[in-house]
């Protein structure tokens, strides 16, 4: 079994899905049904390989595992690489989890194009799944740039009003950061000659060039975080896209900035990372205060949750940036987390969108007289939200706070204002829509989740439970590879710090 | 058996929670009451064991988290303080699940009610049984959350519901400081379990941290951010205001979380983690301070409030001001056994107040009651009862306990503890005076209240009544049977390791040894409130009036609650939604978007604008511009050579 490319059958099972969906001919109501069942079906056999690789996965190393290798571009040594460690093992996993249920939540939703639609989330998972596993850095601007393609296509076709506004400032902001971080990859392959991550992470570069190299990233992995002040692409993106749209949005391509700083800025430049740290930090604790306070006021379902998202990101970039093994698996954590969280919240929003058509909190109240199973389910990711010690949103807040307050304690205690700010935005929108007087006519017909609805949130809750009280299962993998992290960071510290002495 | 204490109640919420429905009322009844009255009868096996028996004991159930040098399992420990605070969970627990059932019997909702109140069962029997500081901030948060949804449990009615956010959030600020302070017990001592903790907590008793941009002692730090976390929880002055408002709750979730149970559990903390605050001469100092300044607050707020509901609440605060000012002058065997005494009291005073509401249709307001003892006689006894306890008068339970306190704090024999005792004297003057006038307004003189709500007016039901006469058999004999064991000889070998003094801190000690005038001093100040509430209310009823006309200025301090609400609406709800709007408007949509995105669009646009102007079609504008580009580069050539 393990001899087999689980990796890369696990990128690439999507597309053949896509394929077939797109072999799919005849009246459009059969079309769309297969499409349906296609893409479902292949999604959960997808997330059923990905299994197999966490179950194949072993803890105690801090090695890239799984590793499928094949010739690409000989001539330059880049390759095609796939391979996944600790870090990136529960993002895979995260991709594919969330698909499945992207596509059973669109199944009545979305009536237009259904076939293309169906298309882009497969595509799209592929692109996801090839970036978290890619091992050669040309390889993985190829995923990471390939992402955006059809996430661009599902807000420009199937997204609101604003649609073209939204995918266009989505893009501006993306691509600017991306044309940086491609002249940086330029810069580091004639450094080091090579494009493959293993070798690359091991290379000391040099310690000005890694300023303008870090600067680049950053660049690039800031817009997808997204950290304040290039987060605005977020709340149109969010509220123009199509519900699934945003679960996938918020789930997994938020998380290509945070992973991205773990994968190359903290490894590859040690040095520009430690001096820009509290940079960093003031940037995300400005997040965190900032979108909180802006998320307040928000009219809109969806805008409040994209803005209370940028605030979770924001403790993630402060936990990846304290390089203390509590602070970064407490931010690989935090995305897990959020991913999960926010994705049904997004996915709650669609709800009682389907059925009344408008994400204006005004327009709703009392819901809970008529949505028990709804307003609970509500609840649970609420407090998920807010970090209940139980839920999975705890354990990531605590962690990074927990080493934050170790690197900084100023940093802890204004990042903590969080805890406070959170469930005043959270409990507010809460309120708004569930509880009160269910008084407008037009709601009091709304009908409470159906079965596929709980299908779709069945598996949220057990997770976020799950995150929550046994973590261990989550954690137990990480330590190897953030240990190895930390420990390869701090010696390039040292080095750094000999090499100055030395010259003076 | 130590298991299945801590994890029925859970089994029955989740029952009751989600087959509510199915079951139907009584089904959700029979099986919250039932799981939570087998808790507490296993209580009482587990207390004979540890406590009697001396044997502690702790279970580790599951692993929780580890990351780095922090390992967290879920785990459970039953120890004198804990096995206390079973008794008083449990049973109180268990007599407002059965009082429930008469209570909300008209609700529509009792599945989700019973429900809540397991739920909350079972937070708080986590938090007591806690072994960590993280499990402990679980059962912390979790009984947040509980009483945040039972607040909020007519959620049509908006004043619930903003009460309920209020709760939650204000509770958010202690536990931030709560939150601060496990970090800094972590970095301190390298682990978050009690054991390791306060072994090594001696040796670190002078270390010094640098934190906050201060250089400062180490545990003083710990114990401070802790005692924050206390302050929300347990409604300490500044964190005081969610209180009151939570009494939009249904009764028996007042008489549960908001005065038995939930409230104290900043003061079971603050006891629990006594090994460290031993060891911070200042932090026990803060906490006497704000506890003597709670106990005066609350009970000058208490004297002038007219909801029979809010009366007891600010009881409450003030109550917990004593537990507090107790532990400040390390006397927390007194603070544990006034918890102990009052969680049967005041359920009581609050379970009677629900009697009353529910005989006079609901009415709150005590302008509106009077002459109804006749008609309730059981009821109005009951509340005498209680009354007399929380007054401390002799020989009930209030007595026993609060005069202990009292006592501590002179014999503490510093300038804080004297402080505390003035402050409590004072406080218990008040009480005794709020106590009677609540009492003589519901109870006696002419009706108020209008003859349809009077011709309803009726003695609850047994299900009722009964969990009132075993809350009021507490009320009665507790302070009386626990004195010995709690705070009297029997004491070191009750309480065993779970407790820490150290060497010097002899308050409690030195309680039983103060002179004649400061141990009576307590009762008498209680009787004369009482006097002089029958002077105002009942002999000369016109007197309140001229009162509060002639000091109009300070009664509308009290009657507003010296302002707290308004000030931090002004200093920070306000701000808040202010500086959210301006944040969004100003700073996303002005600045960021206008540089950013949008400006640059507008600027390709306006580029392309341009560009495309200069394509007209006409030859000569052509040629013209290749005129001026030819004379310009030959200019440039000239001058460039010459």
């Amino acid at each position: 079994m393990t001899d087999w490319p689980l990796l890369s059958i696990t990128t690439f099972l999507p597309l053949l899905g896509a394929a077939f969906i797109l072999s799919i001919r005849g009246e459009a109501e059969v079309v769309a049904r297969n499409a349906r069942n296609v893409a479902l079906l292949t999604s959960v056999a997808t997330f059923l390989v990905s299994l197999l690789v966490w179950a194949n996965f072993n803890s105690g190393t801090a090695d890239f595992q799984m590793v499928d290798q094949a010739r690409w571009l000989p001539g330059f040594d880049i390759s095609y690489k796939m391979g996944v460690d600790g870090i990136s093992l529960f993002f895979v996993l995260l991709s594919t989890f969330l698909t499945p249920l992207c596509i059973l939540s669109a199944w009545v939703a979305v009536q237009k194009r259904v076939k293309e639609y169906m298309i882009s989330f497969l595509i799209l998972e592929t692109m996801m799944v090839g970036m978290f596993c890619a091992l050669d850095l040309i390889l993985f601007y190829v995923f990471f740039e390939a992402v955006l393609i059809p996430m661009f296509i599902i807000i420009g076709v199937w997204g609101g009003p604003r649609r073209v506004y939204a995918a266009f400032k989505f893009f501006l902001y993306t691509l600017l950061g991306s044309v940086l971080m491609l002249l940086a990859i330029l810069a580091i392959y004639f450094d080091a000659h090579t494009t493959d991550i293993q070798v690359l992470i091991a290379h000391p570069f040099p310690v000005a060039m890694q300023t303008w190299l870090w600067l680049a990233f950053f660049a690039s992995f800031a817009v997808k975080v997204p950290m304040w002040p290039v987060h605005t692409w977020l709340p149109d993106a969010h509220v123009e896209a199509p519900t699934a749209g945003s679960v996938i949005l918020a789930g997994v391509l938020l998380k290509m900035g945070g992973y991205g700083f773990l994968r190359f800025s903290l490894p590859m430049f040690p040095v520009a990372s430690h001096d820009f740290a509290p940079l960093v930090f003031t940037l995300s604790i400005v997040a965190v205060i900032y979108t909180s306070l802006v998320a307040l006021v928000q009219q809109d379902m969806k805008k409040l949750i994209a803005y209370s998202s940028v605030a979770h990101m924001g403790f993630v970039t402060i936990g990846v940036f304290t390089v203390q093994v509590q602070g970064i698996e407490g931010a690989i954590f935090q995305m897990l987390s959020h991913g999960v969280v926010s994705a049904a919240l997004f996915l709650c929003v669609g709800v009682v969108y389907d059925r009344m058509h408008t994400r204006e909190i005004a327009r709703y109240g009392g819901l809970a007289s008529k949505m028990p199973a709804y307003a609970l389910i509500f609840m649970v990711f609420t407090m998920a939200s807010v970090g209940l010690p139980g839920t999975s949103g705890f354990i990531g807040e605590f962690l990074v706070l927990m080493g934050a307050f170790q690197t900084n304690s100023w940093v802890a205690l204004l990042a903590a204002t969080g805890l406070i700010l959170g469930p005043a935005y959270m409990l507010y929108l809460y309120r708004r829509v569930i509880f009160g007087k269910l008084v407008r006519e037009d709601l009091k017909s709304i009908l409470d989740l159906s079965g596929r609805e709980i299908a779709v949130f069945a598996p949220l809750v057990v997770v976020v439970i799950w995150m929550g009280v046994y973590p261990v299962s989550f954690l137990e993998p990480m330590h190897a590879s953030v240990a190895k992290l930390i420990n390869d960071y701090q010696l390039a510290q040292t080095a750094a710090d000999t090499a100055s002495v030395a010259v003076r | 058996m130590y298991t299945a204490v801590v994890f029925l109640p859970l089994f029955a919420a989740i029952i009751a929670g989600l087959f509510g429905r199915k079951i139907g009322d009584k089904g959700a009844q029979i099986i919250t009451c039932g799981a939570v009255g087998l808790s507490a009868l296993l209580s009482i096996p587990i207390f004979i064991e540890v406590v009697l028996n001396g044997h502690p004991a702790s279970f580790q159930l599951l692993n929780w988290f580890s990351s780095g040098n922090v390992e967290d399992a879920w785990a459970l420990r039953f120890d004198t303080l804990t096995a206390v605070m079973l008794i008083v969970v449990n049973w109180v627990s268990f007599m407002v699940h059965v009082y429930s059932i008469g209570y909300m019997h008209h609700d529509p909702s009792v599945p989700r009610f019973q429900a809540y109140l397991s739920l909350f069962t079972f937070a708080m029997l986590m938090l007591v049984t806690s072994d960590n500081l993280v499990q402990l901030f679980f059962g912390w948060e979790g009984v947040g959350l509980a009483s945040y949804l039972l607040i909020g449990f007519w959620y049509e009615k908006p004043s619930a519901c903003a009460a309920a956010i209020k709760a939650f959030v204000v509770n958010r600020v202690g536990d931030f400081g709560f939150a601060l302070g496990i970090f800094s017990v972590f970095v301190l001592f390298g682990s978050v379990n009690f054991d390791p903790i306060f072994a090594a907590a001696p040796a670190k008793a002078s270390t010094v941290i640098h934190v906050f941009g201060m250089d400062a002692n180490a545990i003083t730090v710990c114990c401070l951010l802790l005692f924050v976390g206390a302050m929300g929880k347990s409604a300490q002055l500044g964190l005081h205001t969610w209180l009151p408002d939570a009494m939009e709750g249904p009764t028996p979730v007042s008489a549960l979380i908001h005065a038995a149970t939930m409230v104290t559990a900043g003061v079971f903390m603050v006891a629990r983690m006594s090994p460290l605050f031993e060891y911070s001469q200042t932090a026990l100092n803060v906490v006497t301070v704000v506890g003597g300044l709670t106990a005066l607050f609350a009970a000058t707020v208490g004297c002038v409030q007219n909801d029979i509901k809010r009366i007891i609440a600010y009881s409450t605060c003030s109550q917990l001001g004593y537990m507090f000012f107790a532990i400040g002058v390390s006397a927390y065997q007194a603070g544990i056994f006034h918890l102990f005494t009052h969680a049967f009291f005041k359920a009581l005073l609050f379970l009677g107040a629900g009697s009353v509401i529910h005989a006079m249709s609901d009415e709150q307001d005590i302008r509106r009651m009077g002459g109804i003892w006749k008609r309730i006689p059981l009821t109005c006894v009951l509340m005498y009862i209680g009354s007399i306890a929380l007054a401390g008068i002799p020989p009930f339970a209030g007595y026993w306990s609060k005069d202990t306190i009292l006592e501590a704090a002179w014999g503490a024999g510093t300038p804080f503890g004297q402080f505390a005792y003035a402050l409590g004297v004072a406080a218990a003057f008040l009480t005794a005076f709020y106590s009677w006038r609540l009492l003589i307004l519901t109870f006696h003189g002419r009706p108020r209240a209008d003859e349809h709500v009077m011709a309803h007016v009726h003695e609850s039901p047994a299900v009722m009544t009964v969990p009132l006469m075993v809350l009021a058999a507490g009320a009665i004999f507790s302070g009386y049977v626990g004195h010995e064991d709690f705070i009297g000889e029997g004491m070191g070998r009750f309480w065993s390791k779970s407790i820490l003094l150290i060497d010097g801190h002899e308050a409690l000690h030195n309680a039983h040894h103060v002179p004649t005038t400061i141990s009576l001093l307590p009762t008498i100040v209680a009787v004369s409130g009482i006097a002089l509430a029958y002077v105002m209310y009942m002999f000369a009823p016109a007197l309140p009036r001229w009162l509060a006309k002639r000091f109009h200025g300070i009664y509308r301090f009290l009657l507003n609650k010296w302002y707290f609400d308004e000030l931090y609406d002004f200093l920070f709800v306000k701000p808040a939604f202010w500086l959210g709007n301006g944040l969004w408007k100003g700073g996303d949509g002005a600045v960021i978007d206008a540089c950013g995105p949008d400006g640059l669009a507008a600027v390709t646009r306006d580029l392309a604008r341009r560009a495309s102007a200069l394509q007209s079609g006409y030859l000569y504008h052509y040629a013209f511009a290749m005129l001026i580009g030819v004379a310009a580069f030959v200019t440039w050539y000239i001058v460039k050579a010459g």
